[in-house]
């Protein structure tokens, strides 16, 4: 945590500082759901820095593969090696702390106000400040005291994009971060992952919208 | 231990704020107990007999009232994955659920309960047992539930179920509950009230780990 105090250098992002994960690799991943096989032989490496947009149509599996990824989803074949700070981290419970996860349900509570729902994670995930820079980029601070049952499912995304920053973590999986945005919520969006991608975090993520950035595409057919 | 407590705080708000489980469990314990005399007659010395009793179940009763919820509206909206991804073991987090849900329901149910008992003309000699059985065997009533919670959680109307569940594992709490009630009535000393601490001990130290098998059973299918 030598760098926490300078911004701009590497693993610094949004004024948080992510620990170390050099890559994830996957390989041969199989997920079977409901007794059906939804995808087999899937197969993916990934370094510092670097970004994978998995592409599919609906049913094919790709929320599945980020639930696997992040360790909630047993695999039904293959493995996931994820090596941070020079040393592979074997269990999937392990794996959980170097996670991003935003999923397409959003976890906002209709009772809580925006701020409170970031003040809780950030507490959750370790204590990081800056709620109000979170909220500010991504536009919701006039609505930060409004109860999240006000809110638009737009608003929710962006909630939870800020959520994603407050938690710091280097590996992020993205479940459809585009969905309900309007054009200022996709660039924000694609900030975000570059801005992620510069301090060396990683990035998976699963959709259908074109995404600006640079990254590697995986396609479960 | 910031973590836990941040859950904790999260989780009282949610119960205290409006359309939260705990005021509601609290009206459901007051009705019951006041219908149960319209129904059993006026006579005074059967009401003091059976009031022990009535108010075990009326409590038991009330505290299952918003235990289908407990980990459901999680599950639902996401946020249990983020929960299952934070650094807290799932063991904790559903140590903190169990805990916040007794503080809103069990332990407010036991502070009201002597004044719910003068309905049923309860001996003075009664009203500390009623009070201190209460205290120590509503925590057993919110772990056993939790683990029923956890074990439901992906049964659409698994509400309905997790009564069938719990209710015959709680028989002890309430015999032993409302044994130590009458035995205080009756000037006895039959270790009930001993009994009734080492169900509620045996069933709160163990439940947060059942629990979080049950979770992860659960999400991971």
């Amino acid at each position: 945590m030598g760098g926490r105090d300078k911004p701009g250098q590497d693993g610094w992002v949004m004024g948080v500082w992510l620990p170390q994960l050099e890559c994830i690799e996957a390989l041969k991943l199989a997920c079977v759901r409901g007794g059906r096989a939804v995808f087999r032989d899937v197969s993916f490496r990934l370094s510092r820095g670097e970004a994978l947009v998995v592409e599919g149509p609906n049913g094919s599996g790709k929320t599945s593969l980020l639930r696997l990824i992040a360790g909630l989803l047993g695999p039904a074949g293959g493995t996931i090696h994820v090596s941070a700070g020079g040393s592979p981290v074997a269990e999937p419970d392990e794996r959980g702390k170097y996670i991003g996860w935003l999923g397409h349900q959003d976890g906002a509570k209709a009772q809580l106000t925006p701020r409170e729902t970031l003040a809780f994670f950030a507490r959750l995930y370790g204590g990081r400040e800056g709620i109000a820079e979170a909220l500010e980029s991504v536009s919701l601070t006039r609505a930060a005291d409004l109860p999240c049952q006000y809110l638009s499912a737009g608003q929710k995304k962006r909630l939870a994009l800020a959520r994603l920053m407050l938690c710091g973590r280097p590996l992020w999986l993205l479940d459809e971060p585009l969905a309900a945005l309007d054009a200022q919520g996709k660039r924000v969006v694609a900030e975000m992952l570059r801005a992620h991608a510069r301090a060396g975090g990683l990035a998976v993520i699963a959709t259908h919208e074109p995404l600006d950035i640079d990254a590697a595409r995986l396609s479960l057919a | 231990m910031s973590a836990f407590a941040a859950l904790l705080a999260r989780d009282l708000r949610l119960a205290t704020r409006a359309g939260g489980g705990a005021l509601l469990a609290l009206a459901f314990f007051a009705a019951v107990a006041a219908l149960v005399p319209f129904g059993i007659g006026s006579e005074p010395r059967l009401l003091a007999r059976v009031g022990g009793g009535v108010l075990w179940i009326a409590a038991v009763l009330a505290v299952l009232l918003a235990l289908d919820r407990l980990f459901q509206a999680d599950y639902e909206d996401g946020s249990l994955d983020l929960l299952a991804l934070s650094p807290l073991p799932l063991e904790a987090i559903a140590a903190a659920k169990m805990a916040a849900h007794w503080l809103t329901t069990g332990l407010p149910l036991s502070i009201l309960s002597p004044v719910l008992a003068l309905l049923f003309n309860l001996p003075p000699r009664g009203y500390l047992a009623l009070v201190l059985s209460l205290l120590i065997g509503t925590p057993a009533v919110s772990a056993i539930g939790a683990v029923a919670a956890a074990l439901t959680l992906s049964i659409r109307r698994g509400g309905l179920i997790l009564p069938l569940l719990v209710l015959p594992l709680l028989a002890p709490v309430v015999i032993f509950g409302a044994g130590a009630v009458l035995a205080a009535i009756d000037g006895l000393a039959n270790g009930a009230i001993w009994l009734l601490a080492a169900f509620s001990v045996a069933s709160v130290v163990l439940a947060p780990f059942v629990t979080a098998a049950a979770l992860r059973l659960n999400t991971s299918e």
